[in-house]
């Protein structure tokens, strides 16, 4: 591969998918996109991105873009974020959402499902106080690879070991050999949709909650801002946004603002409320900005 | 440090999961069989202890049925680490006292992340 066939691929793959990747990643690349020569019959890297120039759009294209993304992850990933889930956010949820009795959540970066699932299994863990609410679950992703493997919902033995608590996999799982598939009723909860992040996500509605992590640390901070401030969009003023260990909004964007004490979650910044005020001070919030106006 | 005790007929098993668990910080003490386990875990319990099932003597099941009734017999956590993985055998282990249940193969990343979760680590 030659200086400018690397340059090419790097721009393509920045303007594609946000992945930015530093000088010395020529090595990534070719163990990566040298099954994806072979697989569409080109003996090279520069075979490969000499077909990729012809055909910028094509299965060429979607294939190279997939096989540079990460796509790692796992149940319970972190643990942290789904305590906040079940102990800030969804409280705060059940009383400040009174009225419409209903919650949408958003998986921005869905991968194989493991994150979508998870929370599906904290709110099955809540059975009883979502009585008569209407939760509704979305799972994005760019690779349609792996949202297919997400609608399966079928994992290996050592998926299903790495952060799952044995009672979660007797609960939710059913055993097909040596592969373990998530119930239909956890299936259903969980919409899943092919969705580029750099480009616009208005079409999915409004967001109480929503997931995106593990993603905008392969990107720069211009595509982090802006999708950051998009999201802010897609929120009501007391909207969660969790990001992943290694990711935060700090020194990019004022559109959220850090939970205190709750380590990597984040509140639409417009809502002067903690999470854990009382439900009427987020509607006293609310009324304040819309009379303000 | 923590003590874990390591139960199982292979001596392959027991060195790898020594390795792994002192990795992790916890002195380990190494058992061959369930009744070899209990006798140590009479003299002093350890806080965990990782149990395979299939075992001459003494096997998996008899003997955390045996320790849950010995007295401080319920303080340690009890990760079963075994290649019978039906769920019909993880719910029995489940039923009989365990903490956790690791599915052989194993890896480091597995066993930690079930020492986590029972809250060893
Ligand atoms: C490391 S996984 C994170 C999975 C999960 N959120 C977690 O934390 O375990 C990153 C995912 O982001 C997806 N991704 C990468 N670039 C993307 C983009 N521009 N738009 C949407 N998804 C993208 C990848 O396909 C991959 O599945």
């Amino acid at each position: 591969m030659t200086p400018t066939e690397y340059d090419y691929l790097r721009v393509f793959l920045k303007q594609r998918s946000g992945l930015v990747l530093s000088n010395e990643k020529q090595y990534l690349i070719e163990s990566r996109l040298m099954p994806v020569a072979r697989k569409f019959g080109l003996a090279s890297i520069s075979n490969l991105v000499d077909k990729l120039k012809l055909e910028q759009n094509g299965s060429l294209a979607d294939a190279i873009i997939e096989a540079m993304t990460t796509n790692e992850s796992f149940f319970f990933r972190d643990k942290v974020p789904f305590d906040h889930f079940t102990q800030t956010m969804l409280p705060h949820m059940l009383t400040a959402r009174q009225r419409d009795r209903r919650i949408r959540i958003w998986s921005a970066a869905a991968s194989t499902g493991q994150e979508p699932y998870t929370l599906a299994m904290c709110l099955k863990d809540m059975d009883a106080k979502l009585g008569g609410w209407r939760v509704e679950m979305i799972g994005t992703d760019l690779s349609t690879e792996v949202l297919e493997k997400a609608k399966a919902g079928i994992y290996s033995q050592f998926e299903v070991q790495r952060g799952l608590p044995i009672n979660y996999l007797l609960k939710h799982f059913t055993q097909m050999g040596d592969m373990w598939q998530i119930s239909p009723e956890l299936r259903s909860m969980i919409q899943y949709r092919k969705l580029n992040l750099l480009e616009s996500f208005s079409s999915l509605g409004q967001f109480d909650i929503v997931f995106c992590r593990n993603v905008l640390i392969y990107f720069d901070n211009e595509a982090k801002i802006d999708i950051l401030n998009r999201i802010r969009k897609t929120m009501p003023e007391d909207g969660f946004l969790v990001l992943g260990a290694a990711e935060t909004v700090v020194g990019l964007t004022d559109a959220f603002k850090p939970v205190a004490d709750k380590r990597g979650l984040y509140q639409a910044a417009s809502a002067s409320t903690s999470a854990a005020a009382p439900a009427t001070a987020a509607f006293g919030t609310r009324f304040q900005f819309a009379s303000g106006r | 440090m923590k003590h874990c005790l390591v139960v199982d007929d292979s001596s392959v098993i027991r060195k790898v999961a020594r390795r792994i668990l002192e990795d992790l910080s916890f002195q380990i003490t190494e058992a061959e069989d369930g009744q070899a386990a209990l006798e140590i875990c009479r003299k002093q319990m350890p806080e965990a202890i990782l149990l395979d099932w299939n075992m001459p003597i003494m096997d998996g099941i008899e003997f955390i049925s045996q320790l849950r009734k010995e007295p401080q017999g319920k303080t340690p956590k009890v990760v079963f680490c075994t290649t019978e993985n039906h769920v019909a055998h993880i719910a029995k282990a489940l039923r009989a006292g365990a903490d956790e249940y690791i599915m052989k193969p194993f890896d480091r990343e597995i066993v930690e992340a079930k020492f986590a979760e029972v809250g060893l680590i």
